[in-house]
């Protein structure tokens, strides 16, 4: 897939949910789980005479992340119409912004930096826009494309939502999802955004290979159904290319559970918004003193505390990245290393166990981490400091712990994973393998790589609690022994 | 007739007044005031919707009881007629068309909380154009409002209800609204006061949009004080309206001074006086003039030749507003409806716009789309908003030495029903002097000038920024001078 030319750009949508009410009333932003049409007022309804006032506290968090993402920020804010009609947009118009005659973004020309292949990259920023989010459309008997009839609910329209839109720097599936975990950690460490509120962080993607059209996925809701969804129109649009088939200009949708992407519209021709400055919303002088005031509260970032995390605990690059890909698994590991120091172990284990199994089960980290609490990983650190248990069987544990909801102590009593390291009840199983395996015995006599087989069988035997350096060395001894050397 | 009539012929600070001392006679005065709408409302046919007699009624009498109880409002009483674009809480709003014929809002515009906080009481909403769209209250959906001075003439428009609620006696005092001259023209032509505040003065929270950056709420009464006085009520900062102003004197009786508060220079247009106006009209406008100078104030001739961009400007800028704005009526939560079953969204809303739209709001929808869409928006919207910073720009040069401007407040006088209609162009002129306020959000305030052969004509006072209370002295000085206040109409005058 490398050897495409292939050219992705991401029109990320978040919504800002630290935010206490809507962007343009005071409606709650917590929308979610409330019964339909209930958060709502004549403002975020577009009740014919209700007009919009900005809150301001939105601006703020917009200039945050514009600082965040390196971007050059407008001297004032102005809010531009929108238009197209659809039954979600109460006023048939967003009020948002735009790059135009007598509109700007907020900020544009920024980067995000992330780690691809070993390597870094720079990905460019092109603009950020803050805009309200429209009501949710819902189908109550199928889909977009099968339900037989539609139903609004305006409970989210007005959210205060950032659009940040990518230059087409992207030339992967994997770069795009890289992409969006960076932004993503970067939005959570600011504060803002809490992306694993279901509809906090959409995206579209626009993707174009050489010799094609650009098409644009809508509405994809994880980074990794963006990546899923890419690889998906990557296969598609290329296999549409070998053919001689025509790669049409459209906009589709992906269908998270077939995992196929499906025609929504064709695009002929750039959609005409007809966009005007909004007359209700007179501009807004952006301070230097405003933006001062917000760069004094960024918090630390994530490229700042991958680089602590390296110096102050001497974690390898990779092992760094991958935990401030998360804030909360960043910070899992920071109170775990508070309990129990060992920041190398620790941190093999939430990457390579943790993070593995938590991925795996498809749980989300904040919740996984109040199960395998810092406590409880601490304890099996203990553990394995003090070989009672295993990396094998601490393998073992993590996944269990996640799946059964149970303490770390109960799960090694009940399964008996204590490490058997007593050297006489070990050299008994392994006589038992030797009498069992007499050929692999007589090939560990020439060959030493043979032991590994033998320590196999007594694992298997022991069911994973062997210990196995002492195996190992039980092992040699007796090949000594009975090859009377 | 005679003893209900005592009341109904008062002024509105009167009337007040008389409530504060007696606050029984606020029932004889309701009373009182639905005889005389049962008497001319068939003729003239100011409202779309009236409360009913008890129902009012009940609202005095909560008044009369808090005003027992020391209750200090300012409007106290006093029965306003509500032009219907303006919102009120659980009282049918239609802007006079079909798409929202049964709108029934679920809140108050802050005027209205405001007037009602002041112990005001809506009794009706007013006939208007449809979406405030024309000079005539032609454009209605529903009906036709007449001219009290001459049944077969048009009111002016877009706020005739108002106008004519007002003018006819079935009301004390009113609400209209106006984006380029809507407040004015029929003021003028029904022979009360009208003005159109500062843009941002008043609130806008709702007020049902047509052009945004255009319109402003203003008060329509029978005579300057009533209109000072409504003014201070409605006018000032609303946290609920981005454009409103921060202005803190907000009291305007203490204007209506019998003398200059100021030695006032007078500037007239020059491009508004020569070709096109009614000789009429103008000599009613010279009279005016001679009343200032009377006073010894100086009255000197300037021109702006820019003006003559104003009205294809401001068209441009309103229509564009106006097509962003009514895009929400789609019959999907609230006015016009049609099945849905089995259709588009695309259908359904072509369908219930197609239906609900009256054809001027259909043509200026169709306009502003048009000079908004990509291609165009530089050669028109933009072009409008240029000529629009130049003309606000000529306007301030003025003010550096002149504190006035005054026009006819229209060109002719009040068009016989369907003449201005026939010629768009000329039904668009009737809008020529009144625009230049709207788009340089200048305060203008409509007088009567005098009434030549027997109906009213206007005169148009333009002042700088926030000099709302220079523009009501010179009216104040004007109507002592001419007598012309609290006027009473042909078709009124056998009733009030």
């Amino acid at each position: 897939m490398s050897n495409l030319d292939v050219k992705i750009g991401l029109e990320v949508h978040t919504q800002i949910t630290s935010l206490k009410t809507k962007l343009f009333c005071s409606c709650s932003s917590d929308y979610r789980g409330k019964p339909p049409n209930t958060n709502v007022c004549p403002v975020c309804l577009g009740l014919p005479g209700a007009l919009p006032v900005v809150n301001v506290e939105a601006i703020k968090a917009a200039l945050m992340v514009a600082l965040a993402l390196k971007c050059r920020i407008s001297d004032v804010l102005i809010f531009t119409r929108k238009h197209y009609f659809y039954p979600d947009l109460p006023k048939n118009y967003q009020i948002s912004q735009y790059d135009g005659p007598g509109s700007m973004p907020i900020a544009r020309d920024g980067y995000i930096v992330i780690s691809v292949e070993g390597g870094l990259k720079k990905v460019r920023i092109r603009r950020i826009n803050i805009e309200e989010d429209p009501g949710k459309i819902v189908y109550p008997t199928g889909s977009i494309l099968t339900s037989k009839y539609t139903l609004i609910d305006y409970n989210r329209s007005g959210i205060a939502l950032l659009e940040i839109v990518s230059e087409p720097d992207l030339r992967s599936p994997k770069e795009a999802r890289a992409f969006i975990d960076k932004l993503r950690s970067i939005l959570e460490h600011l504060g803002l955004v809490n992306p694993e509120l279901e509809g906090a962080l959409r995206v579209d993607a626009n993707i174009s290979l050489a010799g094609g059209s650009r098409v644009e996925i809508k509405n994809i809701g994880s980074a990794k159904d963006v990546e899923r969804a890419l690889t998906y129109e990557i296969i598609r649009q290329s296999k549409a290319l070998e053919t001689g088939e025509k790669v049409r200009r459209e906009t589709r949708h992906w269908d998270t559970v077939r995992k196929v992407t499906v025609p929504l519209r064709v695009k002929e021709f750039e959609e005409d918004y007809r966009y005007f400055p909004d007359p209700d919303l007179p501009p807004i002088k952006i301070s230097l003193k405003l933006i001062e005031e917000v760069s004094q509260k960024l918090p630390e970032l994530p490229d700042q505390r991958i680089e602590r995390f390296m110096k102050t605990y001497g974690l390898s690059d990779y092992l760094a990245t991958v935990l401030v890909s998360e804030k909360v698994l960043a910070d899992y590991f920071e109170e775990c290393v508070r309990y129990c120091g060992n920041p190398e172990m620790v941190g093999n284990i939430i990457v390579n166990d943790f993070k593995r199994w938590v991925d795996e089960m498809d749980i989300e980290v904040s919740k996984a981490v109040k199960i395998l609490t810092p406590n409880q990983l601490c304890q099996l650190v203990y553990m394995l400091k003090n070989n009672i248990i295993n990396i094998k069987i601490l393998k073992e544990i993590i996944p269990k712990v996640l799946k059964y909801n149970k303490d770390v102590s109960t799960i090694v009593y009940e399964e008996n994973y204590i490490d058997i390291s007593n050297e006489e009840v070990l050299m008994r199983i392994v006589d038992e393998v030797i009498k069992e395996n007499p050929k692999a015995f007589r090939d560990a006599l020439v060959n030493p790589k043979a032991i590994n087989y033998l320590v196999g069988q007594v694992m298997r035997k022991t069911r994973g609690r062997a210990n196995p350096e002492l195996t190992n060395k039980l092992i040699i001894k007796k090949l000594k022994e009975l090859s009377g050397v | 007739m005679i003893t209900l009539g005592r009341l109904i012929r008062k002024g509105a600070t009167e009337l007040v007044e008389l409530f504060r001392s007696d606050p029984r006679l606020i029932e004889e005065y309701v009373v009182g005031t639905y005889e005389v709408i049962d008497r001319v409302e068939d003729l003239v046919r100011s409202y779309i919707t009236l409360r009913p007699l008890n129902e009012v009624l009940a609202d005095g009498v909560k008044v009369r009881e808090m005003l027992t109880n020391g209750f200090k409002g300012r409007l106290a009483g006093l029965l306003i007629a509500v032009k219907d674009v303006i919102i009120t809480k659980n009282l049918r709003t239609t802007c006079a068309s079909k798409i929202l014929y049964d709108f029934i809002p679920p809140y108050n515009a802050t005027v209205i909380e405001r007037i009602i906080g002041e112990g005001g009481i809506v009794l009706g909403k007013t006939n208007m154009d449809e979406f405030a769209m024309g000079s005539t209250t032609e454009n209605s959906a529903f009906f036709k409002t007449r001219n009290p001075w001459d049944l077969d003439r048009v009111p002016g428009g877009s706020s005739g209800g108002s106008a004519v609620a007002v003018a006819a006696y079935e009301a004390s005092i009113a609400l209209g609204s106006d984006t380029g001259g809507s407040i004015r023209v029929p003021a003028a032509y029904t022979g009360v006061v009208g003005i159109k505040p500062t843009y941002g003065l008043v609130s806008r929270y709702g007020l049902i949009s047509y052009g945004t950056s255009l319109e402003q709420i203003g008060p329509m009464t029978r005579n300057v004080s009533d209109l000072a006085l409504l003014l201070s009520v409605i006018a000032g900062y609303d946290p609920r309206d981005s454009t409103t102003l921060r202005v803190k004197d907000l009291d305007y009786m203490k204007f209506l001074k019998p003398t200059p508060m100021k030695k006032y220079k007078i500037a007239v247009i020059k491009e508004c006086v020569g070709e096109g106006v009614d000789n009429t009209v103008l000599t009613a406008f010279s009279r005016s003039l001679r009343r200032f100078e009377e006073e010894g104030l100086e009255v000197l001739e300037v021109s702006i030749p820019i003006i003559k961009y104003a009205l294809p400007a401001y068209y441009i800028i309103a229509m564009a507003e106006a097509s962003s704005n009514l895009a929400r009526y789609d019959g999907v939560r609230y006015g016009y409806h049609v099945s849905v079953e089995g259709r588009t969204w695309d259908e359904v809303y072509a369908e219930v716009r197609s239906e609900g739209f009256g054809l001027e709001v259909k043509k200026r929808i169709l306009l502003g789309t048009f000079v908004l869409s990509a291609g165009y928006y530089d050669q028109y919207y933009l072009k409008a908003s240029k000529i629009r910073k130049l003309l606000y720009d000529e306007f301030m040069k003025l003010f550096e030495y002149v504190d006035v401007v005054v026009t006819p407040t229209t060109p002719t006088l009040p068009p016989r029903f369907g003449e201005a209609l026939t010629d768009p162009l000329k039904l668009y002129l009737l809008d020529t002097y009144t625009v230049v306020a709207n788009l340089t959000g200048l305060p203008a305030i409509s007088i009567p000038s005098d009434i030549v052969n027997g109906v009213p004509v206007g005169l148009q006072l333009i002042g700088p920024r926030l000099s709302e209370g220079y523009l009501i002295n010179l009216a104040y000085i004007h109507e002592l001078k001419s007598g012309l206040k609290d006027l009473v109409p042909t078709v009124v005058s056998g009733y009030v």
